[in-house]
């Protein structure tokens, strides 16, 4: 019980770390998001079939390994690059690693955003084909139509939907621990690793995530609700 | 004001029209009537590209929308279009439903466009309901806030298709009513109705279209009085008893 409460703040940064990976990622994997699935969406068919590979090779492989080949894979890549550049050109090396940090924000903003993409696609339609033939009646452009009829309306339907991705990532980021990335179970295996109280210490770690988890259910839940009257 | 040139839609292997050809006179209002699934709708729709033809011509004052240089978006904004289902944006107000289009699409000022949207809400009858969002809003009194959103662009046409098909009974005359005047007030209008009373009321055509065709076109009082196709006549025994 001892460690417990000694390794409760070491806990509760990783808490914050975890949460803030989460923010951002899922922040960046809106935008991300949105942009591959309106491409999905598009008359264009090169934007549809770009967006779909990305999208299909997100969903179709574990975020551990997409973590693994941002952190170790693509930085090998470059350091071969930069090789090649320093014996024909004579630069100077720079680049050695990505920042720990940065591999995390880009591995799960890009994984976030396959996700959210599949989000909005389907929120978008949702909306009545009749939205879409009222506003290009008017005259609108099929930009105008999205930006001011049918976007506004897809907003509200993807907020539950966006706020069950942020739990799911929340809980994923635990992989983040194979690169070293200081969130909450990478602290507990810290921890765990000094003073071998594995049982008291996951335990604890797994109560940090369903007390995360809970909150932020409850206020997805009353989201939803608030917009459900508000419709 | 529009012209219709052996128009014909194919969706995949349904041929849905086969060959229409029609024109419409300025200040005309043509009533279209004909059984379900005989492609009027689609050929509604095809008169403002919302639906593309798989072949023919269409001409909307002057402007042939098959031609690949044509604006199409600035084709739709000289005409209207009412649906069935209304379409209201249901995020928007009646009186932001109204002044949408005007403001993005003509540029109008906020002023400008709740200017033009005021009055027409006054001549639909529905002044008190500008800031009323459509799910506050009866059957009747969303269509017409629709077809006062599709007037504020200043159509020079009208398309109706069925505009009174869902709607209770009883609110049926509400929206014929503002139909009746717009058409009075020379508005050129093209009417996809069951509502034979309106047709004969205030149709200066009809046309009856049956399985993507045009098989009897002409004056109410000949169409109804004195059919001529066989079909036209088993339609009409239909609709006239119910
Ligand atoms: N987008 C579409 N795709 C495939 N078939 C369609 C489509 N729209 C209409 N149809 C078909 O075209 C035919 C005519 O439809 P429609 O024009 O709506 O007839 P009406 O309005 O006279 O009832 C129907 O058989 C309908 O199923
Ligand atoms: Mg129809």
């Amino acid at each position: 019980m001892e460690t417990v409460i000694h390794s409760l703040p070491v806990l509760l940064l990783g808490a914050v770390k975890t949460l803030q990976i989460t923010t951002i990622s899922v922040f960046i994997g809106c935008i991300l998001g949105l942009a591959a699935g309106l491409a999905r969406l598009s008359q264009r068919r090169i934007l549809r079939f770009l967006a779909t590979c990305y999208v299909d090779f997100i969903r179709g492989t574990p975020l551990l390994v997409q973590v693994v080949i941002v952190y170790f894979g693509i930085p090998q890549v470059l350091r071969e690059i930069q090789s090649y550049l320093v014996n024909a050109y004579g630069i100077t090396p720079f680049f050695k690693n990505i920042p720990v940090f940065l591999a995390a924000v880009i591995a799960c903003s890009l994984n976030s955003g396959a996700y959210v993409a599949e989000i909005f696609r389907a929120g978008i339609q949702s909306i009545d084909k009749g939205q879409m033939e009222a506003a290009r009646s008017l005259g609108m452009t099929h930009g105008q139509a999205m930006r001011y009829v049918i976007l506004p309306q897809a907003f509200k339907r993807v907020i539950p939907p966006l706020g069950n991705e942020f739990i799911a990532l929340l809980k994923d980021t635990s992989v983040l621990s194979v690169i070293g990335f200081e969130e909450l179970f990478r602290r507990g295996q810290l921890i765990v690793g000094a003073t071998y109280q594995a049982f008291q210490i996951y335990l604890t770690v797994a109560f940090i995530y369903l007390v995360m988890v809970i909150a932020f259910s409850r206020l997805v839940d009353y989201l939803e609700r608030r917009l459900k009257t508000g419709d | 004001m529009i012209e219709v040139k052996n128009l014909c839609k194919r969706f995949g292997r349904l041929e849905v029209l086969r060959g229409i050809n029609c024109y419409v006179a300025p200040r005309e209002v043509v009533v279209i009537i004909g059984p379900s699934g005989s492609g009027k709708s689609t050929f509604l729709r095809c008169l403002n590209f919302l639906e593309r033809p798989t072949s023919g011509e269409v001409i909307i004052d002057g402007v042939s929308l098959t031609d690949p240089k044509t604006d199409l978006n600035k084709v739709r904004q000289e005409v209207g279009m009412v649906f069935q289902r209304f379409n209201l944006f249901p995020h928007k107000t009646a009186l932001e439903n109204i002044i949408l289009a005007p403001m993005k699409v003509r540029g109008l000022s906020r002023k400008q466009a709740e200017e033009i949207a005021y009055s027409l809400l006054a001549k639909v009858g529905l002044s008190d309901k500008a800031h009323a969002y459509p799910d506050q809003l009866s059957g009747g009194q969303q269509q017409r806030v629709a077809i006062a959103r599709a007037l504020a662009m200043r159509p020079k046409v009208m398309l109706f298709d069925e505009p009174t098909s869902a709607l209770d009974p009883e609110m049926v005359g509400e929206v014929l009513a503002v139909m009746k005047d717009l058409a009075k007030e020379g508005m050129t209008m093209v009417v996809v109705t069951h509502e034979m009373g309106f047709a004969r009321e205030v149709g200066d055509r009809v046309l009856f279209m049956d399985e993507g065709r045009i098989l009897e076109e002409g004056p109410p009082g000949e169409v109804f009085g004195n059919p001529q196709n066989e079909r036209l006549r088993a339609f009409l025994s239909r609709v006239l008893k119910v």
